[in-house]
């Protein structure tokens, strides 16, 4: 969606008019635009967003109202009986549109087996976005219903919020709270904010065209003929996707971001260095942050303390004792959590078993450590050495990208069949210069993809301590001309977009 | 209850979850990331038996446990309710 | 506030990026230098210094089937071919409106193979036919009555989009060029002396032609649907079908247009359909022209019809087994439409004129040159390799 002339054109378009609007009317300009972008992508999709921030709005309003009553059973009752039913409607309209099939097709392998026939499967559009509207929109309900934020009185404004066009696209999932000040303030033009905003999104394009779209020509290829890419080649998988997902994911959201940064809104960040994780609970609380907050805050936690866990609990204490009672509440929101996550990311089985193995390693590295603590008492002084850190990032960014597998190899059969090949074939084929041109990427795309690479690496490194982007500020003018007109250039040169060329096609055949 | 008996308490519950760690003075157990997301559902749930207190989702702000002083305010409110 | 030294460097940055972005377009743009060639032929007409007494327009069948210099040896005609690959009937249109803020000819030829298609056909030859286009309103609305469904305008104002991704395989020819283009044509012909009979080919099985030309005159342009077998194993995009198809009627309006601009301006226009053997020319597309000449008066030349009065052997003529021609077709075919343009057209000999006569000896210089090295090419390599 980012990658097309169009949406350049809008943008550019949608920034110029931002600040030539008057400022009193930007906050409306900006709503009106975000529909312009929602019915180009499909005329019918705005109508799922409006009637799910209705509901929402309409709920969080009637909550609020018993704010300044004295709380009673009976309002405590109306009010939970409000939200669950506005709670249901978004969740249900999220469920129908993106998990009805999946739920067929599982029932359909069931009736086939007994000798029934099978349910065809309906055919909803998907709307854009649903997934990150649809959370956004739960995480300001619920906030509402316990008393942490405002509800917005306005409905325009708040349908500006769950509507804001960059977000659509692939998140991320932003907070009320955060968000909403400076989505409605009036934003004077001001040149460094858009400078700001502009290199973002310019890094974040260099980042999926440059980078992500590249390595993806490879992964597709590893996953199309996976066959006769097995043993070590799941190996340089493993290496492209983690390479592809990171270039692409961050890259969408550093566009976003910077979007939102050139309007003068501020948008918290999603990524945190994730691959320079010592654990993996560490990787899922700075990669995708958006996500992993949500999912702790308005699942985790709230489904640790519920009533029916605590009821769990106590029933273990008498039954099984202290160890295994203070683990149930931990241990059952957990898997739900990861159930949840594995669903969110797609309606498959690959995506349940993916997000299952997540929080199975996070549980097992919980228990293991006590074993930890007692090996760093023995060794003490190892944990701080730069090779045990240097090992514990090693080892995260191997758990991880063994699990990614399952998105690359798209089935469950076949991701397991693919991970166990890198042990039983991992001598049978070499990793050879021919075999990595067979994968669609000429030796020149190879050596783009190591520099964007280790770009991207000096980047994170740099940010680590200060914004890169202010550091540069204060360089010379001639350096940071040269880094911005060269991002440009890698873009516009290296990117892979557009048809490509093939001197063959030009080839004056006979007429 | 008195709020000091109170932060006795809680402080040996914390003590029970990380003993290498002085919760005295440590003002920042989330920020910091000291206690992490299942210490903190093991402590709700230990604080809610030993208070007979029912800390809900409401309560459950990552700023009410930052802590023993915003632990000890967030008990001694619920207990007093 | 701004100051005058915040405006220069403002200004100088903005310089020196468009420079940058232009030096860099040019760098990742086909040369069309020693492959691919045809790409050369649009631009190449911008560096004529004298004007044109006759422009030829057309796709393959006039840009390797005529021969200007040959026309100036024989009747001292002045002529320019503008035609490219697969140059369709509306690029053909806009290719004399480029031509006419050069120039005002006295005839132009047309010629109508290129009718038969009624939409847009392949990305690639739109791309040889435009891109070397000076930019203009002409332009413009060339392009826009040429793109396919994915091709976008920002592509051919910016050829960078389209062709960056050719940085990852520059050749040597990118940096020769990179200033100059590589003069490839002869007034837009595109000369070959190379020889492959229709015999030797597979491309179409013309041996009833051949055999027997005196015989049985009337088939030669009858019996076309023989060979439809043949064609539908080369990819090529034909029109299906049979006897009955027409020409585009987008074509047939774009002809309409070619005619009214000839009319305005004082032109006459002759149509011509090259003899080459393939793609199909349907009887009933040489009845549609037929009628469409005899409505508005013009003159149509079928070459099909005249196989005899040009003496073509497709099996010295032709370079490519019956497609195109080769020197000895062109110029045959170059012979007979010199004496219609100066007896029936009075097209002027303009050998004596000074002005003339210096750039033409430099043509033909040119054009000498090019014989022997593709002589030599042949007895190197056993054919025509660098042309």
């Amino acid at each position: 969606m980012f990658i097309s002339y169009q949406f350049i054109v809008f943008l550019v378009s949608v920034l110029i008019l931002y600040y030539l609007v008057p400022k009193k009317l930007q906050w409306i300009f900006l709503l009106i635009f975000n529909f312009v972008f929602y019915m180009y992508a499909d005329i019918r999709y705005p109508i799922f967003l409006v009637i799910t921030t209705a509901v929402i709005y309409t709920a969080a309003r009637i909550i609020e109202t018993y704010e300044n009553v004295k709380i009673n059973k009976s309002i405590k009752k109306k009010k939970k009986f409000i939200m669950m039913t506005a709670l249901f409607i978004v969740l249900g309209i999220l469920v129908c549109v993106k998990y009805t099939n999946f739920i067929i097709r599982n029932f359909n392998v069931c009736l086939i087996r007994t000798g029934h026939e099978s349910i065809p499967f309906v055919d909803f559009i998907i709307p854009m976005g649903i997934s990150f509207y649809t959370f956004q929109a739960i995480a300001y309900l619920l906030d509402v219903y316990w008393g942490r934020c405002k509800a917005q009185k306005n409905f325009l404004k708040f349908l500006l919020f769950m509507s804001f066009f960059p977000q659509l696209i692939q998140g991320p999932i932003n907070r009320y709270n955060d968000m909403s000040e400076s989505l409605y303030e009036r934003h004077d033009f001001r040149w460094d904010r858009i400078r700001f905003g502009l290199e973002r999104i310019l890094w974040g394009y260099f980042k999926k065209l440059v980078i992500a779209d590249r390595a993806g020509i490879a992964v597709s290829a590893l996953a199309e003929s996976r066959e006769s890419y097995t043993g070590i080649y799941v190996i340089a998988g493993m290496i492209f996707y983690a390479v592809q997902l990171y270039a692409d994911f961050t890259g969408g959201i550093d566009i976003t971001i910077g979007i939102a940064e050139s309007m003068g809104i501020s948008m918290k960040e999603n990524f945190i260095r994730p691959f320079f994780s010592k654990n993996i609970a560490e990787y899922w609380r700075r990669w995708h942050i958006s996500m992993g907050t949500w999912f702790k805050d308005y699942v985790f936690y709230p489904c640790g303390i519920s009533r029916p866990v605590k009821k769990i609990t106590m029933f273990c204490k008498r039954h099984f004792g202290m160890v295994v009672a203070r683990r149930v509440a931990v241990y059952i929101s957990s898997i739900i959590v990861w159930l949840a996550t594995g669903i969110w990311h797609g309606a498959e089985w690959r995506f349940v078993v993916w997000g299952l193995l997540n929080g199975i390693i996070i549980l097992i590295s919980e228990e293991l450590a006590p074993l930890y603590h007692m090996f760093h008492k023995k060794f003490s002084g190892l944990s701080d050495t730069v090779f045990y850190r240097g090992f514990q990032i090693v080892r995260t960014c191997i758990l991880m990208s063994c699990l990614r597998l399952f998105d690359v190899y798209g089935s469950v059969r076949n991701t397991f069949r693919q991970f166990f090949s890198i042990f039983t074939e991992f001598t049978d084929k070499k990793l050879s210069l021919q075999g990595l041109e067979g994968l669609g990427l000429l030796p020149a795309d190879y050596i783009i993809l190591l520099c964007g690479v280790i770009i991207m690496f000096l980047v994170s490194v740099i940010n680590r301590n200060g914004n890169i982007r202010e550091k540069l500020l204060n360089k010379p003018y001639v350096v940071r001309y040269i880094i911005f007109t060269g991002m440009l250039f890698a873009i516009v040169l290296f990117g892979t977009y557009g048809r490509g060329y093939d001197a063959a096609q030009f080839i004056y055949n006979r007429f | 209850m008195e709020k000091t008996s109170i932060k006795q308490s809680i402080l040996h519950i914390l003590q029970e979850l990380h003993e290498d760690i002085d919760f005295e003075n440590e003002k920042r157990l989330i920020d910091d990331k000291i206690l992490d997301s299942f210490d903190l559902i093991t402590l709700v749930a230990e604080l809610g038996d030993e208070f007979e207190v029912e800390i809900t989702a409401k309560d459950f702000v990552e700023a009410n446990f930052n802590s023993l002083d915003c632990l000890t305010e967030m008990i001694y409110q619920l207990m007093n309710e | 506030m701004y100051t005058a030294g915040k405006i220069i460097k403002a200004g100088l940055s903005i310089t020196v990026f468009i420079l940058l972005i232009w030096a860099a377009q040019r760098l990742v743009q086909p040369k069309y230098a020693d492959e691919l060639i045809e790409g050369n032929f649009t631009a190449e007409y911008y560096n004529e210094t004298t004007d044109h007494d006759v422009i030829i327009i057309g796709d393959c069948e006039v840009y390797e089937n005529i021969d200007p210099i040959y026309l100036w040896e024989h009747y001292g005609i002045t002529s320019y071919i503008r035609g490219n690959a697969q140059q369709l009937a509306w690029q053909s249109y806009y290719m004399l409106e480029d031509t006419l803020r050069y120039e005002i000819p006295k005839v132009v030829i047309y010629n109508v193979q290129a009718l038969m298609y009624d939409e847009p056909q392949k990305e690639e030859y739109n791309r040889m036919t435009l891109d070397g286009m000076k930019w203009s309103k002409t332009k413009y609305e060339a392009i826009k009555a040429s793109m396919c469904n994915n091709e976008r305008m920002l592509e051919y104002i910016f050829p960078i989009f389209r062709y960056h991704s050719r940085i990852m395989n520059l050749s040597k020819e990118d940096l020769k060029y990179y200033f100059k283009r590589k003069k490839v044509a002869n007034n837009g012909y595109y000369m070959r002396i190379d020889v492959l009979p229709v015999s030797e080919s597979d491309v179409a099985d013309m041996s009833w032609l051949i055999g027997d030309t005196d015989a049985e005159k009337d088939e030669i342009i009858d019996p076309w649907a023989d060979i439809e077998t043949e064609e539908e194993e080369n990819e090529i995009s034909l029109p299906e079908g049979n006897a009955e198809e027409k020409l585009g009627n987008l074509s047939m309006e774009y002809l309409d247009k070619i005619r009214n601009l000839c009319d305005e301006n004082g032109i006459k226009l002759i149509l011509i359909k090259a003899p080459s053997l393939a793609p199909i020319w349907y009887d009933s597309y040489d009845k549609q022209i037929m009628m469409y000449s005899r409505k508005y008066n013009l003159r149509y030349i079928n070459f099909y019809e005249l196989l005899e009065e040009t003496g073509i052997d497709y099996e010295t003529d032709t370079y490519d087994g019956g497609l195109h021609m080769n020197r000895n077709g062109a110029d045959k075919i170059s012979e007979y439409l010199g004496d219609v343009l100066s007896r029936e057209y009075e097209a002027q000999d303009h050998r004596g004129d000074m002005t003339y006569d210096k750039v033409y000896e430099q043509k033909r210089q040119f054009y000498y040159e090019m014989i022997d090295a593709q002589k030599k090419e042949i007895e190197q390599y056993g054919r025509v390799k660098n042309y």
